[in-house]
């Protein structure tokens, strides 16, 4: 139960009440003890594996906006819970609100499905009254968090964090050590939120483009008629370049560890110590950009994994991630932990000194982003660009669209560090009509097959026979010139999820998945049995559900989805400081599971904002079934973003492992921040039975349907 | 290449005869599209995500007193939804009183089905109910979100008396600011016969339409003044005239835009 005495040495100022640790009593009634014993931020002194929450609803006020938050011991953020790897831990939650269910979800945990947390999908729910004890073997370690699956009172203050010591000595172990737990607070109901945004979808947006902000606008486009016609543009699509974030700072005061940015929530060190701040973003709706001024960050752990540590000066953390980093302040001044929220509308702010009292200037917030085609899943193009001239273009990007196809997977191939794992470039098109395109792709090589070796070898050439263009008819656009004749190999086709699928071109059944392209109601291609010897590579069954429909549910069709792991994110690009991407996230220890994947599940992330209906594939939960995995099967789920905003992905239960780049070494994750009009991917070892839930953890986008259930049998 | 022209044929042969081709044991959907039916026993039956929400919402677009040297009247101009996503139950009132009398009155109890991304398609009946004679029509229409986000309203009627008739009507915001916003508004009226009892000509029959700048205090709270025009024209021109009623009037406006 001990921690090791240099992690102990760190922490003189953590009270933990021990009977807590011990199982005790205190929490039940737990609102003065608590806020004594545990001050936000500060990790428990030890581990321990009995832990009693009672969620009651209290009377907060924070930022003068006070709430009855249904929260854990009287506090927001909950107490931090202290586990240890190898411990089974024991957590009875018991439900003292008056007439709501409640529940607590272990984000990132690893456990037995009916543990999980997911009223409906885990278990019941805990009714007001009872308890429910959680139980099971922590497996894992790292900084996780906890929050609440019911209603919305993970928006009202059920949060808290999860600190679990490794078994192994923590190389990432320093004698400070903080939790800093990222979130929002606002007196206006999660309910009244959602339905002011399906009245009004930009009810919370006063960052829009208006005449006042046209001259700075055109000066920032070189010109009132480029400024114009961007509008212009913006405004045929029916969409607006300025929607960063649904609910804004307009209602929302920005948390660090619970206290807003005037009470400043202080960190204390010892000049040339090394302090270890685990970042939670336990927000429901925000996304914050953090730096401190001053210091640099060095980025040790991503979503409780250990990463290869990369020194940046700011990182863009997506609702439930979590990131570690460890900064040493060498002087004997305060540095201001800065975290403003995507679309700039505010600041959590904390403070890290060698002595209370102490402060550092705020920055001023950057700029807020404005989305661009590139997150519209238009490519480069500039608005009011047609795809015509795109097509000229080297750097053109194919359209994901292809056809289900079953293609060998070659071992490894996922894991080939070198590779490049998103490449456009090489992508061979044999010529042939689609019923849903009129025009015949003739095979005219463009500029960007500098590698080309037309022809195509048989075995070499993709089927593009169902290649649905329909994805594609923007106005303007003019297919006839199109094609990419250029060389291909199946390992290539089969660990890039950007590259065609290459069809075996002697199975008639590789084609029949393709001709359904677009309709929903199409078979699934099933895996073609070799024709080649037994030892020959398990094959890929490529699942496509091809463009998502523009209909009532999806406003947008990401025509060109850009890879966006090597950008930090929209109004991070270019702001002359170093900011982590989603490419430099390199796993210490390399993947457990080096099997290639038997199946890849494209998933389109679609929504209208408009009448603000969020989901996949144009559908939103409860218009669709269980997405069905066979236990410990390797499956590639490939997230193509057709929405302008950022959708932070969570799957329950099983490992996201982030196609980025790392090979063997691809990091570990919970939550993937799929930004807009990209295409990302990731590989999961379906080996956790059960039913579990896969959503995107903007809770409105949840709530409103981007959510599936996953069975795994 | 022939090979691909063959592929292709094969192709075209799959997609006429359907499903022909699906093996029996092939599942018919993609891994996030199972059918509703897919059977999922949610725990007590509770599904994890209610994304099926109903709503009420009500907004006056108009509510204001419209002022000239010779007349002045009171005009509303509201409508109010209840529903989810695809299906609502619309209700739409409009009114004018000038002098203690009520004109075009224009109340519409309306069924409305999303039908594309942006527009709804809506169909019921309306109602004339006001101090002139009471028409009843049934209404079929739809109403959106156009390019260049102009929120439109096309509705087609038909009367009991066999009549038919339609309106049109747009507006635009223009942001001057996240908060003071210029909108310019217009209805037009069309009728295929004339109805002298409500002021009614064959034709394009009258004409509603503002400028109006409002300033968002609150969302949902907004006063706003207004430069506004009514009248009647071609055939309803002279039906009005020979009535001895104004045929036209631009009033200066102020009023408060709300919704809940």
């Amino acid at each position: 139960m001990s921690s090791p005495s240099f992690l102990r040495g760190g922490l003189t100022r953590r009270r933990f009440v021990t009977s807590l640790a011990a199982g005790g009593v205190a929490t039940a009634f737990a609102r003065p003890a608590l806020a004594e014993v545990q001050q936000a931020g500060v990790i428990p002194a030890q581990a321990a594996t009995q832990w009693q929450l009672t969620v009651a609803h209290t009377h907060i006020e924070i930022d003068r906006k006070s709430l009855k938050a249904p929260c854990i011991g009287g506090s927001v953020p909950a107490p931090t819970l202290r586990w240890r790897q190898g411990d089974a831990v024991e957590i009875a939650v018991t439900n003292h609100l008056k007439h709501q269910d409640t529940s607590l979800h272990w984000h990132g945990i690893r456990l037995p499905a009916q543990m999980d947390g997911v009223p409906g999908i885990s278990f019941a729910g805990i009714s007001p009254g009872q308890t429910f004890t959680y139980r099971f073997p922590v497996t894992q370690s790292g900084t996780y968090w906890y929050h609440g699956h019911s209603g919305m009172q993970e928006a009202q203050g059920l949060y808290g964090a999860l600190v679990i010591d490794p078994t192994q000595p923590d190389p990432n172990a320093c004698p400070r050590d903080y939790v800093i737990m990222l979130s929002e607070w606002t007196d206006v109901d999660p309910q009244d939120i959602l339905n002011n945004l399906k009245m009004q979808s930009d009810y919370y947006t006063f960052r829009q483009r208006t005449a006042a902000s046209l001259l700075p606008d055109a000066k920032a486009a070189e010109g009132v008629l480029p400024a114009l016609k961007d509008r212009l543009a913006w405004s045929k699509m029916r969409m607006a370049a300025t929607d960063i974030s649904d609910v804004s700072g307009i209602i929302y005061s920005y948390l660090l560890n619970g206290q807003a940015p005037d009470t400043n929530w202080l960190g204390l060190f010892t000049p040339g110590e090394r302090v270890r701040l685990r970042f939670i973003n336990a927000s429901s709706m925000t996304f914050f950009d953090v730096r401190i001024p001053g210091l640099e960050l060095l980025v040790v752990q991503a979503d409780g994994n250990d990463i290869e540590p990369v020194p940046v000066d700011e990182f863009r953390i997506g609702v439930a991630e979590t990131y570690d980093v460890i900064v040493q302040p060498k002087a004997n001044q305060a540095y201001t932990i800065f975290a403003q929220s995507e679309d700039r509308t505010g600041f959590a702010r904390g403070t890290l000194a060698p002595r209370a009292g102490m402060s550092a200037p705020i920055p001023p917030l950057d700029p807020r982003p404005v989305r661009t085609m590139v997150d519209m899943g238009m490519g480069t193009m500039q608005p009011g660009q047609s795809m015509q001239t795109m097509l000229g273009m080297p750097s053109m990007a194919m359209p994901p669209h292809t056809p289900m196809a079953t293609l060998p997977a070659a071992p490894g191939a996922a894991h080939g560090a070198a590779a490049p794992q998103h490449t456009h470039a090489a992508m061979p098109m044999a010529a042939a009509p689609h019923p849903t395109a009129s025009n015949t792709i003739a095979p005219v090589p463009t500029a960007s097959t500098p590698k080309a070796k037309p022809p195509a070898q048989p075995d070499d050439t993709m089927d593009m026979s169902g290649m649905d263009m329909s994805g594609m008819d923007m106005p303007g656009m003019d297919m006839g010139g199109m094609s990419m004749p250029s060389r291909a190999h199946a390992s290539t086709a089969a660990h890039s999820p950007h590259a065609m699928p290459l069809s075996n071109t002697t199975s008639p059944m590789a084609h029949r998945g393709g001709h359904i392209m677009g309709h929903h109601t199409g078979p699934i291609d099933q895996a073609v049995p070799p024709a080649t010897p037994s030892t020959a590579p398990p094959l890929l069954q490529v699942d496509d559900p091809g463009p998502p429909p523009l209909n009532v549910e999806n406003q947008n069709i990401a025509a060109m989805p850009t890879d966006r792991l090597g950008s930090p994110g929209d109004g991070l690009e270019h702001n002359g400081r170093r900011v982590l991407t989603y490419k430099q996230l390199r796993a210490t220890r390399p993947g457990t599971d080096s099997r290639p994947p038997t199946r890849e599940i494209i998933l389109h992330l679609t929504g209208n904002m408009e009448r603000y209906i969020w989901g996949f594939n144009g559908r939103k939960f409860s218009e669709s079934g269980p997405i069905r995995l066979k236990k410990n099967e390797r499956v590639r789920f490939t997230l193509i973003n057709d929405t302008m905003m950022e959708h932070p992905i969570h799957l329950h239960g099983m490992w996201s492992e982030l196609e980025n780049g790392q090979g063997a070494y691809q990091p570990y994750k919970h939550t993937l921040i799929a930004q807009p009009g990209s295409k990302l991917s990731y590989l999961v070892t379906a080996d956790a039975p059960g039913m579990w839930a896969y959503h995107c953890h903007l809770m409105l986008h949840m709530d409103q349907g981007m959510f599936r259930t996953v069975i795994v049998a | 290449m022939t090979y691909h022209h063959i592929l292709a044929a094969g192709l075209m042969l799959a997609l006429c005869s359907g499903h022909a081709y699906s093996a029996p044991t092939t599942p018919t959907y993609h891994a996030a599209d199972a059918p509703e039916g897919t059977p999922v026993m949610y725990v007590g039956h509770m599904p994890p995500v209610m994304d099926q929400g109903r709503y009420f919402h009500g907004i006056f677009n108009q509510l204001e007193g419209r002022y000239s040297a010779t007349s002045t009247e009171f005009k509303w101009d509201g409508e109010a939804w209840y529903g989810g996503d695809y299906n609502k139950l619309w209700l739409k009132t409009e009114g004018t009183l000038q002098r203690g009398r009520l004109h075009d009155g224009d109340h519409e109890l309306l069924y409305s089905r999303a039908i594309s991304t942006y527009f709804n398609l809506q169909g019921g009946v309306r109602a004339d109910i006001d101090d002139g004679p009471t028409r009843t029509w049934a209404a079929f229409g739809v109403q959106g979100l156009a390019l260049y986000q102009f929120e439109l309203q096309a509705t087609g009627y038909v009367s009991d008396r066999g009549r038919f008739a339609a309106r049109l009507e747009g507006s635009y915001d223009f942001l001057l600011t996240n908060r003071l916003i210029l909108q310019p508004q217009a209805e037009v009226n069309l009728y295929t016969k004339a109805d002298a009892g409500r002021q009614v000509g064959a034709g394009l029959s009258d004409i509603d339409t503002g400028l109006r700048l409002r300033y968002e205090i609150w969302r949902k709270f907004a006063p706003y003044i207004a430069v506004t025009y009514s009248g009647y024209l071609t055939q309803a021109r002279t039906i009005a005239h020979s009535q001895g009623e104004k045929t036209g009037d631009l009033r200066f406006t102020f009023g408060i835009r709300s919704w809940f």
